[in-house]
């Protein structure tokens, strides 16, 4: 295997990084919305959405990419592979997202409920101001280590032929006949990506507690 | 919309594809089996290995946890099905996904049980020494009693993922659920229907163990919210 095939198989690391990125921003967003039903008053909702995020869970990642690919695609809509991947996965992001968001919710105390109310504080600036911030710094850690579970998932798209990362390795090695270096070098492109974002997430978890250090 | 979704696809149909999903589903349990056999006793041998005070074997053992880590499952499997042949290994697929899924519950629990036995109190890990215990006997009835405790849940609810895990030998053509499903979907079309029947099978296990898992974690911390 030569330096011109590894870097063949580098090339996806836009894709892999691209898909990654878009899921886990779907994730974020809708997270959010899916965590306020998951906790919210009205039992109904509540329920339902519970049983929604445990179905989401219980299947395997790949089954919801082949159910949107093939399952839908086969019938109603006609979604590119790389479409298909991040519906799939913008859809499991968001409910973990959601459980993230509330184990950060529920590790701010009810004195701060409280103290907004009692300040009269709107919703919006209750939620804004007060629960978000303190949100964030509970939530970053699981986030990350999350974030860097999904980029690995992410190589399942190759099976539906998104040409990331797992995908050009596999091509590779069908060509050069050298599985073990392709899938090698597949392998430490994936860890080499994850380190940076271990990074990036313990450097910035340092610095928002040593806002609210006293 | 449903319509267009099962295409036309009767109970009839569904019935006839029940005993090769079934067989697919054993498949999966099996591997999974085999994989928690063999790899939770490497995690724990690689959880003492990663804190041993030889440092070739620190850090042989902390790569073999960073790459299992690191790489992707779906990677991994394929680095042994397809990857080893070249360097003369060739395995049936069943073995080949029971190595590489090892390898990955080795990694990841060898984590949970470090952390596990990271929780131990320090004063159990100093009466031990004040005991003189001989280091066996200090990990035998001191420390692993008490930090396997502390990782059953954590070891419960990452079952549940080697489970769902067994999924991606798709990838190396073993037959198990989803690869039946594939393989329905391609012969005759009715990929949503052979899809949707997957998921039944994978819901109706990982739902009510994900349930149990809950309710096992909150039983655990009862003691220590007393």
């Amino acid at each position: 295997m030569t330096g011109a095939d590894a870097a063949h198989i580098a090339m996806g690391i836009p894709m892999t990084l691209g898909l990654t990125a878009g899921a886990f921003a779907i994730g974020s967003v809708l997270g959010f919305p899916v965590m306020l039903a998951r906790s919210t008053g009205f039992l109904p909702l509540r329920v339902a959405v519970i049983a929604v995020i445990a179905f989401v869970r219980a299947l395997p990642p790949i089954l919801w990419v082949f159910l949107i690919y093939f399952g839908l695609g086969s019938g109603l809509l006609n979604l590119s592979p790389f479409v298909a991947a991040l519906s799939a996965f913008g859809l499991i992001a968001a409910v973990n997202m959601a459980e993230i968001y509330r184990g950060g919710m529920l590790s701010i105390s009810s004195g701060q409920w409280e103290a907004a109310r009692a300040l009269n504080l709107s919703r919006v600036s209750t939620w804004t101001d007060i629960m978000i911030p303190q949100m964030t710094r509970v939530a970053l850690p699981p986030s990350a280590t999350y974030v860097i579970g999904l980029m690995k998932d992410s190589a399942i798209a190759s099976t539906i032929g998104v040409t990331e990362l797992a995908y050009r390795g596999k091509q590779m090695s069908q060509i050069t006949f050298e599985g073990l270096s392709a899938f090698a070098v597949v392998g430490v492109c994936y860890i080499a990506l994850s380190l940076p974002v271990a990074w990036i997430a313990r450097t910035a978890e340092k610095k928002l507690r040593a806002k609210v250090a006293r | 919309m449903i319509e267009t979704l099962l295409m036309g696809v009767t109970w009839a149909d569904v019935k006839t594809w029940l005993p090769g999903f079934w067989n697919g589903f054993l498949i999966s349990l099996k591997l999974t089996f085999v994989s928690l056999v063999l790899g939770v006793p490497m995690g724990l041998l690689l959880a003492l290995g990663v804190q041993a005070k030889t440092r070739a074997s620190r850090l042989t053992c902390l790569a073999l946890v960073e790459i299992g880590r690191g790489a992707p499952a779906l990677v991994m499997l394929q680095f042994v099905y397809y990857g080893l042949p070249s360097a003369g290994i060739s395995l049936p697929a069943f073995t080949a996904a029971a190595v590489a899924l090892c390898w990955n519950t080795g990694a990841y629990t060898s984590e949970i049980i470090r952390a596990g036995l990271d929780a131990i109190p320090a004063g159990q890990k100093e009466a031990a020494e004040a005991l003189n215990l001989s280091r066996v006997d200090e990990l035998r009835f001191v420390l692993l009693p008490q930090g396997l405790r502390i990782a059953v849940p954590a070891l419960m609810g990452f079952s549940i993922l080697v489970f769902q895990g067994t999924s991606l030998c798709f990838a190396i053509a073993l037959p198990e659920i989803i690869s039946r499903a594939y393989d329905i979907g391609s012969m005759y079309f009715f990929y949503f229907p052979a899809l949707a029947v997957a998921g039944l099978f994978f819901a109706a296990v990982c739902i009510p163990a994900s349930f149990l898992v809950e309710w096992f974690e909150h039983r655990a911390g009862a003691y220590s919210r007393r």
